[in-house]
């Protein structure tokens, strides 16, 4: 028995987001009494697992890109090699994108969006997020092996040193019918998943030409930037800008939201963020019922401004 | 070309969402239900394939006889035919199943469902089925085209995205990007007189073997009041943050 993470890297650095799911997966191998399995594709610094109380480190022996029918069918081989009771992974578009498909080759019931540890272990029962954030749902897992996604920021870092034992592993490759041509990703820029700080803004903004002054607040905050669906839909930003219910969905530990009304929809894909700040004209707009620290003004002089002011608090804080 | 578009039946976005039932039942009450977004994106660019290079374009969805005014859209929309499988979708891995089955009979050559539902957000169904399936899988994705049987998809990663080559039968997880906002067709007054006419099968669930079962709802507690800081008081914000928020 055991259970297993799967360990995300993103340019062989291990995610921040991979070793939240190493601090669950050691909480949990704890509440089960059995030890914690990690399973790690290509990384630089694996010994940093041991700080999160990962007892054996699987380190595959394959460097080829990401490809999820290969890396579901390589996550089953280490669950069977380690008689993992449990696979805990993240709610990265990558796990978000094999998780089912590993559900199925370990016949393994697989809850996504969950936020805290098992409410009980007989019967299983996880907390996940349902309706966009609008509830929750307490489910039973009545397979014999279990899948847990677990959602960005919801059980946070903790510390728990040992000294893990790593081993190389040699699963057998399957071939799939899919080939990657081409990706098309900004290195110096954080995701909008990965990201601590997000700045969103709205159609309160005007125009595309003023995003200069968003883009400035994200990068003192080392922020991602993000928007609303007319922003999007009017070509001002990127699709994959847009967050919301049908958008992107966000968890960051601050989310800023400028020129945006707040609408359910809107709200619905961001909810879950843990601080919310909202800089609005309109005294009335309904966000101001959903965040948790407000300012009634003009982005046009608001936004420059706390810019200015968060510069010298980092100078300070430095 | 043979494609099936998987329609998940959901509550409209603005609904108020309660339970019944000591919290154990979605309250369907005074609820409006539509095509679930990622579908309908999935669903117009069907209507692109059949447009274009001659498609037929089935539809499905798992689930009771209510979801048949959902069914019925997508045939005003443009869909040739619609399957209902009749049985309540429980969880995600049934939903699946059933859906393997309508798509294996058929012989489909793509597969379209959204990346999830808006309701129980479980973004499983499409993987779970082309793993059943064999059959290959694109999740999020965001661009499609098919070509001598080869198909090019681009999905989205966190930070950017990725574009693949695929051969078929291929299932894929869409959503906005597929079509855009502007592209999507709000039924006509002929497409929904045609759309009586279309043949809606019901189908007989084939098992009902389930990995998950959902216990008991709840709804998040109540939110704290809000914090107004002055807009020329801007340190008062940062010392909120740092201080008591603790996220600077
Ligand atoms: C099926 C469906 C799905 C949807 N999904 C999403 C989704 O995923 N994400 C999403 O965002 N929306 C979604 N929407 C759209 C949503 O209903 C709203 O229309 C949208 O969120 C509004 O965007 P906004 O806040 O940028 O614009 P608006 O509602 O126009 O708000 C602009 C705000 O800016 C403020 N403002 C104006 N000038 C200034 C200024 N100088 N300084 C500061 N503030 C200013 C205004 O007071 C106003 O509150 C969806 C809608 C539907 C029907």
């Amino acid at each position: 028995m055991s259970v297993l993470v799967y360990i995300e890297s993103d340019n062989g650095t291990i995610k921040k987001a991979a070793l939240e799911v190493a601090s669950y997966g050691r909480a949990l191998a704890n509440t089960l009494n059995t030890s914690l399995s990690a399973v790690v594709f290509s990384s630089e610094n694996s010994e940093l697992l041991g700080n999160y109380g990962v007892d054996k480190v699987l380190t595959v022996d394959f460097s080829e890109k990401f490809n999820a029918k290969v890396y579901a069918d390589i996550i089953t081989q280490a669950a069977q090699k380690e008689q993992a009771s449990v696979v805990v992974l993240s709610s990265s578009a990558d796990s978000r994108y094999l998780a089912p498909m590993l559900s199925v080759g370990l016949d393994a019931g697989y809850v996504p969006n969950v936020i805290e540890l098992p409410t009980q272990t007989q019967p299983f029962t996880v907390k996940r997020s349902v309706f966009s954030n609008k509830a929750f749902c307490k489910t039973e897992i009545t397979t014999e092996v279990k899948i847990i996604g677990l959602s960005n920021n919801a059980f946070g870092l903790v510390e728990h040193a040992v000294s893990p034992q790593t081993e190389s592993f040699s699963p057998k490759i399957i071939a799939s019918e899919i080939t990657v041509e081409n990706i098309d990703k900004a290195t110096n820029k954080v995701s909008i998943a990965d990201a601590e700080t997000v700045v969103s803004a709205g159609r309160g903004l005007k125009g595309p030409e003023n995003w200069g002054m968003i883009e400035d607040l994200a990068k003192v905050l080392c922020a991602a930037t993000a928007c609303s669906k007319p922003v999007s839909d009017l070509g001002w930003r990127p699709h994959s800008e847009h967050v919301g219910q049908t958008g992107k969905p966000v968890a960051s530990n601050l989310y800023i939201a400028i020129g945006i009304s707040g609408a359910i929809q809107h709200l619905a894909g961001i909810n879950s963020s843990k601080v919310k700040v909202v800089i609005n004209t309109d005294p009335e707009a309904p966000f101001f019922k959903a965040a948790d620290y407000g300012i009634i003004g003009d982005a046009f002089e608001v936004v420059p401004k706390l810019t200015e002011k968060l510069k010298e608090f980092k100078a300070q804080n430095a | 070309m043979k494609i099936l578009v998987c329609i998940s039946h959901v509550p409209d976005t603005t609904s108020k969402i309660n339970f019944t039932n000591d919290n154990t039942t979605f309250d369907n009450n005074g609820v409006q239900f539509v095509i679930n977004p990622n579908d309908e994106f999935g669903l117009t660019r069907a209507m692109w394939f059949k447009e274009k290079q001659n498609a037929t374009v089935d539809v499905v969805n798992v689930g009771g006889p209510e979801t048949e005014s959902t069914l019925r859209k997508a045939l005003a929309i443009g869909a040739d035919a619609a399957f209902r499988v009749n049985t309540a979708p429980t969880d995600g891995f049934a939903v699946a199943k059933e859906l393997t089955k309508v798509a294996q009979d058929g012989g489909y050559d793509l597969i379209i469902a959204g990346r999830e539902s808006i309701d129980y957000n479980g973004g499983m169904v499409p993987g779970m089925m082309a793993a059943a399936l064999g059959a290959s899988f694109v999740n999020n994705c965001i661009a499609i085209e098919i070509e001598g049987g080869k198909a090019t998809a681009v999905r989205e990663i966190d930070g950017g995205k990725e574009t693949l080559t695929s051969t078929l039968p291929l299932v894929i997880g869409g959503q906005k990007g597929l079509v855009e906002e502007s592209d999507l067709k709000i039924p006509n007054m002929r497409g929904i007189m045609m759309a009586r006419k279309k043949p809606l099968t019901v189908l007989k669930p084939t098992e009902n073997k389930t990995f998950t079962a959902s216990v008991h709802f709840e709804k998040p507690a109540p939110k704290g009041a809000i914090k107004m800081v002055d807009a020329d008081n801007i340190d008062e914000l940062i010392d909120l943050l740092h201080n008591e928020a603790k996220v600077i």
